[in-house]
């Protein structure tokens, strides 16, 4: 504030200025939160969320906004603000809700100084000077908050839904099995990578199933990122079969010339299966069977 | 920098316990080299838990290892790739082609055994 003063004004007469500032919003802020709220209803903005709601919040947004303008600091406001977001965020706020109310509460209150100062443009040009940077940092304060912590929630969710994808299931001792369904990507396939060696190591397998019928088609450079999974779990001493070939897939593997010889596959799930349990020395047998023997 | 070489039957257990320079790599391939036959081993096990980056001289050194050690008469296995370890490795294009893997070390003697058991 100071430094945008600095060429219109000494700073200590800019220090005054907002103080008088600060008490004018202090001493007019029942009207002013209630004006404020109005012209939130009447644009049809935080429609989420009910009228004794949105006068609450209004109510310690004015109050933050305020200390912000007294104390020229934006480190409350900012922490407020993001509370503020975690919030309304779930509740299904908009950007452009959050950023029109915050613009809204500028023009009341630009408006209310207006009011004030109508007599004396002189002065009231002065109060603008110190107003309006402080008040443009606030709501660009505001703004930027909502978004990095939709951005937060948002990465969160993918972080989720992608661990949700892609899960490394073990049903048997040694044996891991890793359904994937749908579209491959490389960041996709990368992190699939990651979570099959780290299941890799706290489960201690020795094989691995890798079923991929589900996976419709794939591109050079993901069926060279499966290769890359292969060779990986094999450093770890797993072995790893791959199940569900699609013709088409197995046209892209023979495309890009893989070494098939580093890579088992079969037919179907239940195929691999098999195989994976004759390696670790399973051998399953129907129980009559058994009780014929015994 | 040493890397102890213990005997624990027929085996070798090699640790590599930290980061070795080209130089200590020569040495170690040396030394493990003489104590196969020295010491009638007919399996090395090589332990590189504590490793957190296998560079292409590393991994080539340990590719000949195994070759010269099997020439001499003994299986090598590397034991204890870490997972970020192996993802780099993959992407860098390193291979261990040829070379027996087992997730530790208790892995690798197991592995061992089966082989033995087998013949």
């Amino acid at each position: 504030m100071q430094q945008a003063s600095r060429h219109t004004l000494p700073i200590d007469a800019a220090i005054e200025l907002r103080r008088e500032l600060v008490a004018h919003l202090r001493e007019n802020r029942t009207a002013l939160r209630e004006e404020w709220v109005r012209r939130i209803t009447e644009a049809q903005l935080l429609r989420a969320m009910t009228n004794q709601e949105i006068f609450n919040e209004a109510t310690s947004v004015y109050d933050n906004y305020v200390e912000a303008l007294d104390t020229d600091t934006l480190e409350a406001l900012q922490a407020y603000a993001r509370s503020l977001s975690e919030r309304i965020i779930p509740r299904g706020v908009e950007t452009d809700e959050v950023v029109g109310i915050v613009l809204l509460l500028r023009d009341v209150l630009a408006r209310s100084l207006f009011g004030k100062y109508q007599n004396n443009p002189n002065k009231l040009n002065r109060v603008l000077d110190a107003y309006e940077p402080a008040a443009n940092r606030i709501a660009n304060t505001v703004a930027v908050g909502f978004v990095q912590e939709r951005e937060r929630v948002i990465s969160q969710q993918q972080e989720a839904i992608r661990e949700l994808s892609t899960p490394v299931l073990q049903v048997r001792e040694r044996l891991l099995i890793l359904p994937i369904i749908g579209i491959m990507d490389p960041h996709r396939a990368r992190q699939l990578t990651e979570q099959l060696l780290r299941g890799i190591r706290t489960n201690r397998a020795r094989v691995v199933v890798i079923d991929i019928t589900g996976v419709a088609a794939m591109d050079a450079a993901v069926a060279n990122h499966l290769v890359q999974t292969v060779e990986a779990s094999r450093l770890l001493g797993a072995d790893v079969i791959v199940t569900g070939l699609s013709p088409e897939i197995a046209q892209t593997l023979v495309n890009i010339g893989v070494d098939l010889g580093k890579m088992k596959t079969m037919g179907d799930l239940q195929g691999g299966i098999e195989v994976a349990e004759q390696s670790l020395g399973y051998k399953v047998v129907p129980i009559t069977q058994t009780e014929a023997v015994v | 920098m040493m890397v102890p070489i213990l005997k624990q039957g027929h085996v070798l257990i090699a640790t590599i316990m930290a980061a070795l320079s080209d130089e200590d790599m020569r040495q170690f391939r040396e030394a493990l080299l003489d104590r196969v036959v020295s010491s009638r081993a007919t399996a090395v096990i090589i332990d590189v838990m504590a490793m957190d980056v296998l560079d292409s001289f590393a991994t080539r050194t340990l590719r000949e290892i195994a070759y010269m050690t099997r020439l001499r008469g003994a299986k090598t296995v590397l034991v204890g790739v870490q997972p970020e370890v192996a993802m780099t490795m993959v992407q860098l294009g390193l291979h261990l082609e040829g070379v027996a893997t087992a997730l530790d070390l208790e892995e690798g003697l197991v592995y061992l055994d089966r082989l033995n058991r087998r013949r």
